[in-house]
């Protein structure tokens, strides 16, 4: 009789004193004892990779039956680039500076009707811009497509910008180019930096932005472009996804006072066409240049910006390899979820309780085991899954959009983070309302269906964009691999890839979600009998 | 036990008339369980609120501009199935979950020892609990899509009459969700019987419905993407809300229902094959 009153209490206090390690390793002892709870993860792991691979076989992209011989240039950071224009151009060697007035931007678009649009000759296009057609100076590296620039412009919708390096965007002066308002522009080369400069009246100068290009040539081409996007209509919209169309635009700019200063301009004025023909990925209608006296004319059709998913060209986003992430999460909420309701459907929640009388640490123990088995399941997966599928896709005739070292090691490690959160979220809701069905449901819908809405374009534009900001699907964003640059002028969409919030950022709004459920699950299994 | 009861009743009375009572007394004990079970009128009610409320926002939050839109009114009307549809799968679950999870389903075995009956009186009460469910979710929101959607830009200028029941495509789609919602809890019930886990089953349901348009959408070639459309339970069996635009659906709109009815036979059999098959 007295042993058997001596050890509860023996028991009592050292439960009370345990160390959390032990309560670690409690919780650890019932996750892998339980069969259903093991093979779950495992199941997590091998759909992820599985339905990536899967519909990596399921991706072929073929030009007229045959492989793809598109061009995809890469910019001076390594990322994938658009760069066509019309360059009206001379040499020039050593420092200088190049300035212009322009007095018109106009632009032709192509018609519509009935929701298609009628490429092809310029007869079927009619009158309008683009917001970001553009037309001014230029000095760039070469006339490679990818090469180095900087560039001072005036745009369809965005006044006056200074561009440089496909990635870097600062703005001049707002408001469009008319006759009576016209732009002055000046680019001024000093070794590997460029300065650029706008005024309305050609006396007042102001510093646009300084533009460093490391390892500049001596000899750079410096003249005059224009170019302009294509144009993008979303034709239908509903359960099957958007479907639009679009064809390719032209911008008109003329330019007077045109003044190459400095360095030893040799040569005459060329004019070139970059980009276009059969090798390029996005049609583009060609363009010119017209000179009478001092004032030129260039016409030119394309675009001068980072090549970003959701354009017109093909292309896939290095984030689609691990599409199978869906699958996995399905299963590793429904394993969180049974981690603590089946506790609570056996009585083993009472034992629990018993031995460990401090139930928040409970919580907290259950909740860093199941992260970490969820987190180590699905990093396994995610390194296996990414470099099989992209092979695949690559195999296939697919373009993937280069990504820096960092965007994938992200990719990977944020994609496996996600779902860790993911399982403690379901710990934390399964404890709160302790039946299964509900709880996995409620974290199901609250991550998958947002991202579904958007991808299938069911709600009407913006409302989707709120909820990816607001529900804990925001953390799909830590996918994102390519950076939202707003003068690409693409449409930013969950299927391309694109979030309405920065990786770390969306991520950060599930751990929200995920901390004040723990948080409430502790007080409500604190105040409640078990 | 079944071997003793089966004897007993066979020295009571005779085989045809057991029969026939016993899908009687079957649906009678399935309905008591259901309607007293705890939840299933809150979540009933959740399902038609949550259909209605998602369908009145997505109504609100639509604008036709005056260039036109591409979009179908009855469709956006009918918005709210996509989160309705996961109640209506949570009940059907319960439905049968419930009971493995009590332990219940023992003793409803014991006392109903042909398994396949009582899964089919399950099945007849769930299908009616959601027909009846379903016509209120889908009334509603239609009603609101008819209130709102007019003044939102869907004009008889921009080719649009107000939404009617009278209207031949308006009234297939609104049967057509009904339906929807019915072959759900169908699909969602049989998938329970299968796995007997309520956590697992509600997993396997929600992937079924949400992974193929997921995967649809990443897969670049066309042909690909159109099967996995054409086999998707959800987004065929939704083709049944399309009043414009039939061309561009993977399938035509009865035919993506067939598709959604295939799924539920077939998760039906399997779980019917399983519960007479497995130990309770």
């Amino acid at each position: 009789m007295t042993t058997t009153t001596a050890a509860p209490d023996r028991a009592a206090t050292r439960a009370e004193h345990g160390s959390f390690g032990d309560l670690l390793r409690a919780e650890w002892t019932k996750f892998r004892s339980v069969r259903g709870w093991v093979i779950g993860m495992v199941v997590a792991g091998l759909v992820t990779v599985l339905i990536g691979l899967l519909s990596a076989v399921g991706s072929h992209t073929s030009c007229n039956g045959g492989p793809c011989h598109f061009l995809y240039p890469v910019g001076p950071g390594g990322e994938a680039v658009t760069d066509s224009f019309y360059f009206a151009h001379r040499p020039l060697t050593g420092n200088g500076s190049i300035t212009a007035r322009v007095t018109s931007l106009t632009g032709l678009l192509p018609t519509t009707s009935n929701g298609r649009v009628h490429a092809g000759p310029q007869s079927g296009m009619h009158p309008g811009l683009e917001p970001w057609s553009k037309a001014g100076l230029i000095i760039k590296a070469s006339t490679r497509q990818g090469s180095a620039y900087a560039a001072m412009m005036v745009t369809g919708g965005h006044g006056v910008r200074m561009q440089y390096d496909y990635t870097q965007d600062v703005a001049g002066l707002p408001g469009a180019v008319t006759a009576t308002s016209p732009r002055w522009l000046r680019l001024t080369r000093a070794g590997d930096t460029v300065t650029g400069y706008d005024s309305a009246d050609g006396r007042h100068w102001t510093l646009v932005g300084t533009a460093t290009l490391p390892g500049l040539s001596s000899t750079v081409q410096a003249g005059l472009f224009a170019t302009s996007p294509a144009y993008n209509m979303t034709t239908a919209q509903g359960m099957l996804g958007m479907s639009g169309t679009g064809g390719p635009t032209l911008a008109t700019g003329v330019l007077d006072h045109v003044s190459l200063l400095g360095g030893q301009p040799v040569g005459a004025w060329s004019g070139t066409l970059i980009g276009g023909g059969p090798s390029a990925a996005t049609p583009v209608q060609g363009g010119g240049y017209h000179r009478a006296g001092g004032t030129f004319t260039v016409t030119g059709s394309g675009d001068i910006a980072p090549d970003t998913p959701g354009g017109a060209g093909p292309g896939q986003t290095l984030d689609h390899t691990l599409v199978g992430a869906f699958a996995g999460l399905i299963a590793v909420v429904v394993v969180g979820t049974m981690f603590i309701t089946a506790e609570y459907r056996r009585g083993l929640i009472r034992t629990t309780f018993a031995a460990s009388p401090r139930r928040g640490r409970v919580l907290a123990a259950k909740a860093i085991v199941i992260g970490s088995v969820t987190f180590a399941a699905t990093l396994v997966a995610a390194v296996v899954a990414v470099p099989l599928s992209s092979r695949l896709l690559r195999g296939n005739g697919n373009y993937l959009y280069p990504v820096t070292t960092l965007a994938e090691v992200r990719l990977v490690a944020g994609t496996a983070a996600m779902l860790a959160v993911a399982a403690v979220l379901a710990l934390a809701i399964g404890a709160l309302v302790r039946r299964s069905a509900i709880a996995v449901t409620v974290v199901i819908v609250a991550i998958v269906l947002p991202y579904l809405i958007s991808v299938t374009n069911l709600l009407p534009a913006g409302a989707d964009q709120w909820l990816l900001r607001l529900a804990p699907a925001a953390a799909f964003s830590i996918q994102q691999t390519i950076p939202n640059y707003p003068q690409a002028g693409n449409l930013c969409s969950v299927a391309s890839g694109c979030y309405p919030l920065a990786p770390w950022a969306g991520f950060a709004v599930l751990c929200a979600w995920a901390a004040a459920a723990l948080g409430l699950a502790v007080f409500v299994v604190r105040r409640r009998d078990a | 036990m079944s071997l003793a009861s089966g004897t007993a009743r066979a020295l009571t009375r005779p085989a045809p008339a057991t029969a026939a009572a016993g899908l009687r007394d079957t649906l009678h004990a399935e309905w008591t369980k259901l309607r007293t079970a705890p939840g299933t009128i809150g979540l009933l009610a959740a399902a038609v609120a949550l259909t209605v409320g998602v369908s009145v926002a997505t109504a609100a939050a639509t604008r036709c501009p005056a260039a036109g839109c591409g979009q179908d009114p009855a469709r956006v009307s009918l918005t709210g199935i996509y989160l309705g549809q996961v109640v209506v799968a949570v009940i059907a679950v319960l439905a049968i979950s419930g009971e493995y999870s009590s332990g219940m389903i023992r003793t409803t075995l014991a006392a109903m020892p042909r398994r396949t009956t009582v899964l089919a009186a399950k099945a007849v009460l769930v299908t009616s609990l959601m027909l009846v469910a379903g016509t209120l979710a889908v009334l509603g929101s239609l009603l609101a899509g008819r209130l709102i959607l007019p003044g939102h830009g869907f004009t008889a200028a921009h080719g649009f009459a107000p939404l009617s029941l009278a209207d031949g495509p308006v009234l297939r789609a609104a049967a057509g969700s009904v339906l929807y919602l019915a072959l759900i809890a169908l699909l969602s019930l049989g998938a329970a019987a299968a796995v007997r886990d309520s956590a697992a089953a509600i997993g396997i349901v929600l992937g079924l419905l949400y992974l193929f348009p997921i995967v649809a959408a990443v897969v670049s070639d066309q042909h690909v993407q159109r099967h996995l459309q054409q086999i998707a339970p959800m987004t065929a069996g939704l083709g049944i809300q399309a009043t414009i635009g039939l061309r561009n659906l993977p399938l035509s709109p009865w035919a993506g229902l067939g598709v959604l009815a295939a799924w539920a036979a077939g998760t039906l059999l399997i779980g019917g094959l399983l519960l007479r098959l497995r130990d309770a």
